[in-house]
């Protein structure tokens, strides 16, 4: 690859929101032709910045170059004029027009008067998807057609518009096979006609197989640049993990002491071969009473679609769940819940707490059923189960009745812990349960963690904090795009062989 | 795969043309049972009475297609209509412009509120429709004060005949057609189906939302005080009752005529064919003799109950697919 100028450049572009820094002094140059992978876990800050680069976001600080001059744009629109264009994990068209319409929309052929010519629309269209390997009726409403050719549409639309730079957010997580093979070979058409483009996934082959350089992002900073073909994946890993292979297994700064290792008796929750199409392929998971199992794995990899599908909150193609070997009834969370199987989601204000309601009602709320009497809730009872759980995990609220959104992050997530532990389960799944929470906080929920195994609590431990995991878990499953590709017990839970588990090629 | 494509079609068929399909149902079933009922009289009449509501319709077409909604038209169509009378004192110009230049403004204002602040369409034009009621109210002096049209040319707008159908029945054909081909075959109308169907795709696709949503106000505002207008030059005064409440009628006609309420889809023509619809049910039990008019508005709401209990049937159906 030739260097030259930059097509597009950021440097030391800073972004902050309320209480984050989410890009912080971030450099990044690109030249025209180049496939640049944009790497980081969640949080990382990817997404902010290509969001700054289409003019989503303005940065607070740093400066934006294209073409060799400052530039800022203050809309989508205006860095789409100027020839930047995106194509977003989640298809981003208007799925009850037409194909055609999607494809061409403003830029549509224009007959005499200056109206639109739809037999040049409709034609136009065909001939650019087929150069897609898209043949398809183009006048059918967008969402009669599935995710991945949709995703091939917008991937034409983008590549369409007389682009320069070409931003690929996860472009095939949706994708066939096929359609993948697609997609790279106009990646390479791309590269031959000078047009730069962000890749941003977290599938290492593809990286490997299409990348010429890379940026890994860790905690809105940038932690390495530089040509990919210098980095092995294991290095590569490390690097979005931000553990350094060196100073791994320096441990002791966690909380979990429990003594780990083999534990006995029959799984208190199995689950077989759960598939569902691009999310999840033949993924077995058991946990036995008193287990801590970890899932590890990169994001996206399909940690939280597992414990979704546990609890029956994911739909399957495939696969069963086996509550204390009897089988779960599928379509919907009450059954798993009834059955002594409850999940902690990762996004607490999105699908956990509400924030308006008072620490009490919040930890009442997966209870009520439990503790009503012919439909009618004792509020005494209540009140006995609430302040048990707010002693016991030692919730720092002035009262029962404090709203819950005063309270700092890691006792939000104690609240949580609370509402499904005051249903009894047998099995809890914690996705990302230390995330955004201090560390004094972060150490009694990881404590607390121990505490409940120690009872007789199964616990599926998802996270990627990696010493969070050697250290919590007595055993862990290592995922790689939906499928398990590692599982690690006693002495070989360790940093080091999970990342070598992530890092092994899927095909060799 | 043919069966999903037929099944499919069916569903958009019935969405785009059951209104008219319906409507060919009750002017069949009208013709049979009343003598008097396919009488040229008759037709011209549900028309002529059609045609207003039609131009509001239209207006409101584009917003709901937009994913919002118009609730000042009604006062806005009195209040142009007491305008127009009020300004045919200065002479033809002054009766039509005045009219579109006030609602047009209070559309546009509408409009920009909307676009810019974010907003719900539903509050802001409803304080649209209280706040020009009350400015319709002040200037008719509660009412006691009735404007007459005072330029003949401008009367003869709104009562003139060509072929036994009024002026303005024409002036509906023309903003029909012109609707339709603006709705179909210009960027802007492809804006407002992609901003009514995903507003953040269409922002993210370059599309100008700010200004379609702004521009969609402005027209529908326009719209209702043009037909305000014509209706004032119809009845050669300006009415200060007439019309209150007419922006429910339009919401009913546009959503039996297929439109989604939640944005996105729909036309104009199946916007004609509600507008006619309500119509024809009207002349329908006009009929029927005995029962009076205020049944026209039971049965019409029966019927808008029906079309969006089935819209919503049908685009389960579709979503299955």
């Amino acid at each position: 690859m030739k260097r030259t100028e930059p097509l597009l450049e950021a440097r030391g572009i800073t972004k902050r929101f309320p209480g984050v820094v989410a890009l912080d002094d971030v450099h990044l140059a690109l030249g025209a032709g180049e496939v640049h992978a944009l790497v980081g876990e969640n949080g990382a800050g990817k997404s902010t910045l290509i969001k700054v680069f289409t003019g989503v976001y303005q940065p607070d600080g740093g400066e934006l170059r294209y073409n060799g001059a400052p530039a800022g744009f203050a809309s989508p629109l205006e860095a789409q004029r100027a020839g930047i264009s995106t194509i977003y994990q989640e298809v981003n068209l208007v799925p009850m027009m037409s194909v055609a319409r999607n494809l061409l929309l403003g830029r549509e052929p224009r007959g005499r008067l200056g109206v639109i010519d739809t037999a040049r629309l409709y034609g136009h269209a065909r001939a650019v998807l087929r150069g897609f390997g898209l043949d398809t009726d183009v006048r059918r409403p967008l969402r009669s057609l599935g995710v991945g050719a949709q995703q091939m549409v917008a991937l034409a639309r983008a590549v369409s518009v007389d682009a320069k730079v070409v931003i690929m957010d996860e472009p095939t997580s949706s994708l066939e096979p096929r359609e993948v093979e697609t997609l790279f070979g106009v990646i390479g058409r791309l590269r031959e006609s000078g047009i730069a483009v962000i890749y941003v996934s977290h599938r290492l082959d593809e990286l490997y197989r299409v990348c010429d350089n890379v940026t890994v992002l860790r905690d809105g900073r940038v932690a390495h640049t530089g040509p990919l073909a210098d980095l092995n994946r294991l290095k590569l890993i490390s690097l979005m993990l931000g553990r350094d292979l060196a100073e791994v297994k320096s441990g002791g700064l966690t909380r979990f002491n429990r003594d780990q290792g083999a534990v006995d008796g029959t799984p208190v929750v199995e689950a077989r071969g759960l598939t569902r199409r691009h999310v999840l392929s033949d993924v077995t998971v058991s946990v036995r009473p008193g287990e801590v199992v970890g899932l590890g794995g990169l994001l996206g990899a399909g940690r939280t679609e597992t414990a979704k599908a546990i609890v029956g909150a994911l739909p399957l193609d495939g696969g069963q769940v086996l509550v204390a070997g009897a089988p779960l009834p599928r379509g919907g969370t009450k059954a798993a819940i009834s059955a002594g199987v409850s999940m902690l989601p990762e996004d607490r204000k999105a699908e956990g707490i509400i924030p308006g309601l008072s620490v009490r009602d919040n930890i009442a709320l997966a209870a009520l059923p439990s503790l009503a009497r012919a439909g009618v809730v004792s509020d005494s009872r209540i009140d006995r189960v609430v302040e048990i759980f707010m002693r016991r995990l030692r919730i720092k609220a002035s009262s029962p009745h404090q709203v819950v959104s005063e309270l700092s992050g890691g006792n939000q997530q104690k609240v949580l812990l609370a509402r499904w532990l005051a249903v009894r389960p047998k099995v809890l799944l914690l996705d990302e349960p230390t995330r955004g929470i201090d560390v004094g906080a972060k150490a009694e929920v990881q404590a607390l963690i121990d505490e409940l195994a120690g009872e007789g609590l199964g616990v599926l431990l998802i996270s990627s904090d990696l010493e969070e995991l050697v250290e919590g878990a007595d055993r862990i499953l290592v995922l790689r795009e939906g499928a398990v590709v590692g599982e690690l017990s006693g002495e070989n839970v360790t940093e080091a062989k999970i990342m070598a588990a992530i890092a092994e090629r899927a095909h060799d | 795969m043919t069966t999903v494509t037929r099944r499919e079609e069916i569903g958009r068929v019935l969405q785009q043309h059951g209104a008219l399909m319906v409507l060919g149902v009750l002017i069949v079933v009208g013709t049979l049972a009343f003598d008097s009922f396919a009488t040229v009289g008759n037709a011209a009449s549900v028309v002529v009475s059609s045609s207003f509501l039609a131009v509001v319709a239209i207006g409101m077409t584009f917003v709901i297609i937009g994913g919002g909604i118009d609730l000042s038209v009604g006062s806005l169509f009195v209040l142009g209509g007491v305008l127009a009378a009020a300004g045919s004192r200065y002479g033809f110009a002054a009766a039509l412009l005045l009219p579109l230049a006030v609602c047009g403004l209070v559309g546009l204002v509408q409009g920009l509120i909307i676009a810019r602040t974010g907003l719900a369409p539903f509050i802001v034009t409803l304080a649209g429709l209280l706040g020009v009621r009350g400015l319709m109210l002040a200037i008719s002096d509660e009412g006691a004060t009735t404007y007459l049209v005072s330029d003949p040319a401008f009367a003869a707008l709104g009562q003139g005949e060509l072929l036994g159908l009024t002026y303005p029945v024409y002036v509906t054909i023309v903003l029909v057609l012109a609707a339709m081909v603006l709705l179909q075959r210009t960027g802007f109308g492809q804006n407002v189906y992609a901003i009514g169907g995903n507003e953040q795709a269409a922002a993210l696709m370059g599309v100008p939302v700010t200004r379609t949503k702004v521009l969609v106000y402005l027209m529908s505002g326009l719209l209702a005080g043009l037909a305000g207008a014509l209706n004032a030059a119809r009845l050669s005064s300006g009415v200060t009752i007439l019309g209150i409440g007419m922006e429910l009628d339009a919401i009913a006609a546009v959503v039996i005529g297929g439109t989604l309420l939640t944005g996105g889809a729909g036309g104009v023509t199946g916007t004609v064919a509600g507008v006619l619809l309500l119509g024809v049910i009207q002349s329908l039990i006009n009929q029927v003799g005995n029962l009076t008019s205020s049944f026209q508005q039971v049965v019409s709401g029966a019927f808008l109950a029906l079309v969006v209990v089935a819209q919503r049937l049908l685009s389960k159906a579709q979503r299955l697919n």
